[in-house]
């Protein structure tokens, strides 16, 4: 079953002169373990599409089911709930709480769902071990390097149960080699069953994923074919060279 | 890819064989660019022409023949480090001139045509990193290639996205005054709309 499934979605901003056509009839699925990118220039509708997907925004006509649930029509409190416990954000500029530390911003969505603080709190520190940040859990985010704030952006966006994780041009200002590193723990979040939406404009960033799909003007209007297997590639560059 | 000066680069290391010099030159760049051994002898025997290297036992078999880099080649290896290659002429880009005629044709939608080699290069894209995500088997030289290769299509997508934009920039403030507009161009923006 997929993760995340928006049938024949769009969201009309506005009314009569003033109406705008945000995103039109997306059909779009994203299956547990895989990683999907949306790739389309400023404008074109790729955050809205992202907060329609994670029930933050409600679309004008369609679906959007999150593990089979259908978002729209669901009281405010069960969509609050769904957030704390199925969907994790990681946003371009981090959102991180600076009054917090590391390990308090990855196991606050926890706590306000209830958990316990010492529990919240080894499940946080479990989260930032697993990304290398074991060792800056008490530092507060304006002590962190950039790549290090966005580490622990996505341990909190993957803390506990969560299943579905959307993110925002998740390499935001970071270079190449941290925006790499951004992407490799998204993927390795996917290896564990996650359900990834990344959406970007930067084809390196979009190139990690499994499907690009491609948007503009808020239709999506092509997406890319199934990979093929790396040794292909390979075996396509020596013929070529010889 | 000059196979010359990066036999010299290996031979800098020590004196070295052929067939081991092939061994490297294909380990240092991931595999990327294999060698035939013909090409590699060929190399050999034209560096030892011009004084770059030389080697033991002209007459004996090619494979016991032992390399070693001379004084000239160490000087002539860093002065190629340090030469920039010229890139001063624009190549003569296919995927350029693509896009140039397909933005001049009535009756083709210059669109549909970037968003085919658009999807086209991040499909190659996808599949060099790939090639990257098997961390277990990390080579420094393999990466370097790949992130080499990656480059250069991202700069090709983007400029497919900079076309984009500015042809329908170009498009949206011509149908603002289309009487005043050259005809080819409005012939085009009749066939977009």
């Amino acid at each position: 079953m997929s993760m995340l499934e928006l049938r024949n979605v769009s969201k009309v901003y506005g009314e009569g002169a003033t109406e705008v056509d945000a995103i039109s009839n997306i059909d779009l699925t994203v299956d547990r373990g895989s990683l999907v990118a949306i790739m389309g220039p400023s404008g074109s509708g790729k955050s809205t599409l992202l907060t329609i997907a994670g029930s933050l925004e409600q679309p004008t006509t369609g679906d959007v089911l999150v593990n089979g649930k259908n978002v729209v029509g669901m009281s405010r409190n069960d969509k609050a709930r769904l957030r704390r416990r199925t969907i994790g954000y990681v946003f371009q500029d981090f959102n991180l709480l600076a009054g917090l530390t590391a390990v308090e911003n990855v196991s606050l969505p926890l706590e306000l769902d209830g958990i316990s603080m010492k529990k919240a709190r080894a499940q946080g520190m479990a989260a930032l071990d697993e990304l290398g940040l074991a060792d800056r859990a008490e530092s507060y985010p304006d002590q962190l390097s950039g790549g290090e704030r966005q580490r622990v952006a996505i341990a909190r966006a993957v803390v506990g149960e969560r299943s579905l994780l959307l993110a925002d041009e998740p390499s935001g200002a970071l270079d190449s080699i941290n925006g790499e590193a951004v992407m490799r723990m998204i993927l390795s979040a996917c290896h564990g069953g996650v359900a990834a939406l990344v959406v970007t404009h930067d084809a390196k960033l979009a190139s990690w994923a499994d499907r690009v799909v491609f948007l503009r003007d808020g239709k999506a209007v092509d997406e890319t074919l199934p990979a093929m297997r790396p040794e292909d590639l390979l075996d396509a560059a020596n013929t070529s060279d010889s | 890819m000059s196979i010359r000066h990066s036999l010299l680069a290996l031979l800098s290391e020590g004196p070295k064989y052929g067939f081991q010099l092939r061994q490297e030159f294909e380990a240092s760049t991931g595999d990327v660019w294999p060698l035939n051994v013909g090409q590699v002898y060929t190399t050999l025997d034209r560096l030892e022409r011009d004084g770059l290297a030389h080697s033991d036992g002209v007459d004996a078999d090619e494979r016991q023949r032992n390399f070693q880099i001379t004084e000239e080649g160490e000087s002539e290896l860093a002065r190629w480090l340090r030469t920039p290659p010229d890139l001063t002429q624009p190549p003569r880009d296919e995927l350029v001139i693509k896009v140039l005629v397909a933005s001049r044709l009535p009756d083709v939608d210059v669109y549909e045509v970037i968003q085919i080699h658009r999807r086209y290069l991040v499909q190659l894209m996808q599949q060099w990193t790939h090639l990257k995500e098997d961390e277990a088997h990390f080579d420094l030289a393999f990466a370097l290639a790949v992130d080499a290769e990656l480059f250069r299509l991202d700069a090709v997508v983007r400029w497919l996205d900079a076309a984009d934009g500015r042809l329908r920039r170009a498009s949206h403030e011509s149908t603002t005054d289309v009487a005043d507009a050259p005809p080819r161009l409005a012939r085009r923006m009749g066939a977009h709309r």
